[in-house]
């Protein structure tokens, strides 16, 4: 650790990582990244290429962006671990998720830091149920969103209404409990959980979402049964497991500090 | 309850003690080898010599069974394999969670020092100004 090396590349002054999760998106990678640099502040980019089989990861070296390639596919969810615990490691005092399919807006990445920033709250989800105009979703979606909004609620006490975005933003003491501990695929509703049992506190943030740009999405519709049925489970057993107070009182601790 | 089949069970006997020896001296030799680690071979052994004990002991089992309230011998037996053969699948699927997500770990370690590494090497040239 701390050894001078290691933070050859992060730059002077920025303490925001965007995290930028890909799988196979060379077709959206650049506007992504044009995205960020347009509107998200002073930050450092790091795009986790989940082992595409295109040249994502070549795209966005070309970018000048940092780039982590995973030596095999891991998922959304290590895709996002493996850039927690690039955060954890270099220092950063917040992290960010942004998806590498073009569907988070950059310019809003400022209103989805503040909480983080004021002391207010250690995660922060960007809510499309939130925004003007809001989000309706169609059919089946709509359902499996109601049924997590619920279970998300039973689970962590909390009320959630956009579980499943992936536009959340994370202080350090978050950080470093998910690099222990974060779901390899279909994490976003389970994390939820994990982290209100910890003691994290969490708010939503209205957020905008766009369509997919291109590609395909990584949840297709054979896969939906199975969304449900793993993120169901995985959240009420969570939900039996004992509390852990020694890093709730930690996380809390370490958020007096830093506020 | 007269023992007519005493011949027959002799046999029998022989061979499951042959059996039971068999595995455990494979047992060792794939410990010795490095083929099969310590932590599992003891469950190995600890089958194995119980399948000796009581190959060599036949008439323990009938005992065990009439302790425990089961008239029928082989339906003790039965249980006690299905048990065990759950037990193992249930440590097997724990092992396999566990080396998933030490696997998964190292992935993510090794993902992360490689970019270090080539950073280093991009200072040489190719590097922009890395942001």
């Amino acid at each position: 650790m701390g050894a001078p090396k290691m933070t050859v590349s992060r730059t002077a002054g920025a303490d925001v990582l965007v995290i930028v999760p890909a799988r196979n998106e060379a077709a959206n990678i650049d506007d992504v990244i044009a995205d960020l640099r347009a509107h998200a502040g002073p930050c450092d980019i790091l795009v986790v290429d989940d082992h595409s089989t295109d040249d994502t990861a070549a795209r966005a070296r070309s970018l000048g962006v940092h780039v982590v390639r995973l030596p095999y596919n891991l998922g959304i969810g290590g895709a996002v671990q493996t850039g927690f615990r690039y955060a954890r490691r270099m220092g950063y005092r917040h992290a960010l998720q942004f998806d590498g399919d073009g569907q988070h807006a950059a310019d809003q990445i400022d209103e989805l830091l503040t909480p983080l920033r004021s002391g207010l709250a250690d995660v922060a989800i960007g809510s499309r149920f939130l925004a003007a105009g809001g989000f309706r979703g169609t059919g089946m979606r709509r359902v499996g969103m109601r049924m997590f909004q619920w279970l998300s609620r039973a689970t962590s006490g909390i009320r959630i209404t956009d579980t499943t975005s992936g536009f959340r933003a994370y202080r350090a003491p978050a950080i470093r409990f998910l690099v222990d501990r974060y779901p390899s695929d279909y994490p976003e509703v389970e994390s939820i959980t994990h982290l209100a049992r910890a003691g994290f506190r969490i708010v939503e943030v209205p957020a905008r979402m766009r369509e997919r740009q291109a590609g395909t999405s990584s949840i297709g519709l054979k896969r939906t049964v199975y969304y449900l049925v793993k993120v169901s489970l995985a959240s009420v057993v969570s939900a039996g497991r004992p509390r852990k107070p020694r890093r709730d009182e930690q996380a809390r601790a370490d958020a007096r500090k830093r506020a | 309850m007269p023992d007519f089949s005493d011949v027959q069970t002799t046999r029998i006997q022989h061979i499951a003690i042959g059996l039971c020896v068999i595995l455990i001296a494979s047992v060792i030799g794939l410990i010795r080898k490095g083929r099969l680690r310590e932590e599992y071979a003891f469950i190995w052994f600890g089958s194995a010599l119980t399948l000796l004990f009581f190959s060599v002991f036949r008439r323990a089992f009938d005992a065990v069974a009439r302790f425990l309230g089961i008239a029928y011998g082989p339906s003790f037996l039965l249980l006690v394999i299905l048990f065990s053969g759950f037990l193992f699948l249930v440590h097997f699927s724990i092992v396999i969670s566990r080396h998933t997500e030490e696997n998964k770990r190292l992935a993510q370690e090794v993902a992360i020092l490689q970019k270090l590494a080539e950073k280093t090497d991009a200072d040489h040239g190719g590097a922009k100004d890395d942001r």
